[in-house]
């Protein structure tokens, strides 16, 4: 009822406003538009006076019912029609007809979603582009000529005094996937750091790092072949990590619980067969300049080896057994020009298989350096056995260089010689254009 | 069974409660992200709290790693003193949120950020992209190159330090005149020595300069990186070097984390002075405080102009 009353009010303010320009651009006509506009006048300030009376009539109704009135209520339908013409941005909104006085709200009342300052609480968005390209040969495991990877799309905010929430969003060339959606609470009792949602699992070092920031434009050889390679270790479950007190350096201990599917390396057939994740990471400053971070990783979880027609007759399990080292050395005041990054990781997996356990064993061994402000080399060996045959063991080495236009994009080539255990020998270059653009995100350590 | 962990309980909470009455007792315990703001902690501070800084005077404070063992000091703090204005961006965020300390979470009672009150330059107006280079959208963050900003950061500590300590407050109240009042006779000093200068030109690497340029009545003409956060290119130092000629400008600035090769090859194309000047307590040996900071620096300064001689406009 207001609400259709107000557009009549405006209205005919508009047309008041817009009939002078009229009188000026037509002189012959003036004598007929200043009756239409007297016309219009009479109309206006009949209205005006129905809703004076009405809104009387109103008021003194509100009083008998109510002891205490609210005299701001009719005050606003007045102003509103007199700053509309202005341009001036509508921040507040009549209470709908009908919802007055029972016990809601009354009068003017904020609009959400219209005014800049809303924006403020929307997440810090990152995009960031990693497309890949590949040359020579490889009959084992060719990847695309050129091929637009990934597209990492990350939403982060703190959710409240409590919690802050992480969303990595990637969108390959045709399906999308969410790769991590987690909260985390950062300050627990007890001096925990709980994190529940679906992530990356603390298992070594490169499980849990994505794709833009591994020093490689792949995984290694022992990541794919025992960890689930790129997907990796990646399930919906809860993590809880701890720092371990003590006088000498920091120790942080690492317990998760996951579903129990993640990728081809565990599979859930039943609500029962959760996996595990444990990691133990250590961490010492040898000096300013360098430090040295050590871990030891577990997992444990139901392999897919067992089943046979949809029912897992095997209750097959995986235990995965992992040791990281890193070295890293960087001159403190020279920082942005030198540094340098040695790391390594051991991965013993054992899966129970339906004719024996299969014991593989692989590592990979890296090492990077910076050798002026936007330029890295590197070099990295790999071996490994397969997962479901120890027998089969795969090896390869890797050269590479990074250039870094600026902090939000780089350019890498890596030269890849594999030597697979079934297959011919695979010489490849691989190139890769990484580009970020949004928010500044932090760098990893 | 219950009565045992009922017990346990009982004995958990004693535990806490006697170790939160000894904490309440000792020090505060502060930490900074640069050792700029430590030295002004310590001036308000006292021997009532231990201030530690997480990064060096002498490292580039957009570039810190962010170590598990700053984690460590971080979950002990009581208060987090930070630069603000996006600084620290980069290596901060990830350190906060593993430090399983409540207390300095952003927003958290022992969260400071410094720049609040402080007089801030260079806040971009209209569009940014970074095809401006690593710019700050929130303005300059090397504020504390003023001592005037430098007031301010004292009197927004001190105010947190009197908030975690109400007992000590008056304390903290006389420490902070004192600082002031020290820093206000300093001031009146430096800007005597700097007044037979005022409107010499310089260059500098990094844009870290511009509120000490605007304190002490320098004027930054360029810069060696061509944007911030870009290293130099030829054709950019080609153009510098022309400028610098064309203006006779006679001094170049650069950070101790840069490096000179560009900044010396520009100083031998124009007889400019190339001179490493610390924009932090701790960029070089004998800056040690907040004080010796700006004397340094105004004694280089000043050692190498009356060398070149002047270029004012």
């Amino acid at each position: 009822m207001q609400g259709s009353r107000l557009t009549c009010v405006c209205i005919v303010a508009g047309a008041l406003l817009v009939a002078p320009s009229s009188v000026s651009a037509q002189t012959p006509d003036a004598q007929a538009l200043r009756q239409e506009i007297e016309q219009l006048r009479k109309e206006f300030e009949a209205i005006q006076k129905q809703y004076g009376d009405r809104l009387t009539a109103l008021e003194s109704k509100l009083n008998a019912t109510e002891p205490a009135p609210q005299p701001a209520a009719p005050a606003p339908p007045v102003a509103a029609p007199a700053a509309q013409p202005g341009g001036q941005p509508q921040t507040t909104a009549q209470v709908p007809p009908g919802a007055e006085g029972a016990g809601g709200p009354t009068g003017a009342l904020p609009v959400y979603g219209g005014a800049a300052s809303s924006k403020v609480f929307n997440p810090d968005i990152a995009v960031i582009g990693d497309f890949l390209g590949a040359s020579g040969r490889n009959t084992v495991n060719p990847q695309p000529a050129l091929a637009m990877h990934e597209s990492e799309a990350s939403f982060q905010a703190i959710v409240d005094p409590y919690a802050r929430a992480d969303f990595f969003i990637s969108f390959g060339e045709e399906g999308v996937e969410l790769e991590e959606g987690f909260i985390t609470f950062p300050a627990v009792p007890g001096g925990l750091l709980v994190r529940v949602g679906k992530m990356r699992a603390a298992f070594g070092k490169v499980n849990s790092l994505h794709n833009h920031v591994l020093p490689w434009t792949d995984r290694p050889i022992v990541i794919n072949n025992l960890l689930g390679g790129e997907e990796g270790i990646d399930d919906a479950g809860i993590s809880v990590a701890r720092l371990i007190p003590n006088p000498w350096f920091f120790l942080e201990a690492t317990g998760q619980v996951f579903r129990g599917d993640s990728s081809d390396l565990f599979h859930s057939s039943e609500r029962g067969d959760l996996s595990y994740v444990a990691h133990l990471r250590g961490y010492h400053d040898l000096t300013e300049n360098t430090n040295i971070d050590l871990g030891a990783s577990y997992s444990r979880g139901h392999n897919a080896s067992g089943i046979f027609g949809d029912v897992d007759l095997g209750r097959f399990t995986t235990q995965v057994y992992g040791i990281d080292a890193t070295l890293r050395w960087r001159p403190l005041q020279r920082s942005i020009y030198r540094s340098f990054v040695g790391r390594s990781e051991l991965i013993w997996s054992q899966r129970e298989q339906p004719v024996s356990t299969q014991n593989a064993f692989g590592y990979y061994l890296s090492g990077d350096y910076q050798f002026a402000r936007r330029w890295f080399m590197g070099a990295r060996y790999d071996r490994s056995a397969h997962a479901d045959d120890e027998t089969l063991r795969d090896s390869g080495q890797s050269l590479l260089v990074t250039y870094w236009p600026s902090e939000f994009s780089q350019v890498r080539g890596q030269y890849r010689r594999t030597k697979y255990a079934v297959g011919d020998l695979a010489n490849e270059f691989l190139f890769q254009f990484l580009f970020s653009i949004g928010a500044h995100g932090a760098h990893p350590f | 069974m219950t009565v045992m962990k009922s017990a346990a309980c009982l004995v958990g909470i004693g535990i806490v409660l006697i170790a939160s009455i000894a904490q309440a007792q000792g020090k505060v315990n502060v930490i900074t992200t640069t050792e700029d703001l430590a030295s002004i902690a310590r001036e308000v501070g006292g021997d009532r709290v231990t201030v530690e800084s997480i990064s060096r005077g002498y490292q580039d404070p957009h570039f810190v790693e962010a170590k598990p063992s700053f984690i460590l000091k971080l979950q002990k703090a009581d208060v987090l003193v930070t630069v603000g204005r996006e600084m620290e961006i980069g290596w901060l965020p990830p350190l906060i949120q593993q430090s399983r300390n409540a207390k300095v979470q952003v927003g958290a009672n022992g969260y400071v950020d410094a720049s609040a009150q402080a007089r801030i330059l260079d806040i971009p107006q209209g569009q940014i992209t970074r095809a401006m280079g690593d710019v700050h959208p929130q303005g300059n963050p090397h504020y504390w190159l003023d001592p005037e900003n430098g007031k301010v950061v004292a009197k927004e500590i001190a105010e947190k330090l009197s908030q975690l300590r109400p007992n000590d407050r008056a304390f903290f109240e006389q420490r902070l005149n004192a600082f002031v009042m020290r820093l206000s006779d300093a001031e009146k000093r430096w800007a005597a020595m700097m007044a037979p200068y005022k409107g010499t030109q310089v260059v500098t690497y990094h844009r870290s300069f511009p509120n000490f340029a605007e304190r002490f009545g320098l004027e930054v003409i360029g810069y060696v990186e061509p944007r911030p956060g870009i290293p130099p290119s030829p054709q950019h130092t080609l153009d510098l070097i022309n400028e610098m000629k064309k203006q006779n400008v006679k001094l170049v600035l650069v950070e101790p984390y840069f490096d000179l090769k560009t900044p010396n090859s520009i100083g031998r194309a124009t007889g400019a002075e190339v001179l490493v000047m610390p924009p932090s307590v701790g960029g070089v040996k004998d800056v040690t405080d907040y004080f010796t900071l700006f004397d340094y620096d105004i004694n280089l300064l000043i050692g190498a102009l009356k060398k070149v001689g002047t270029a004012t406009h």
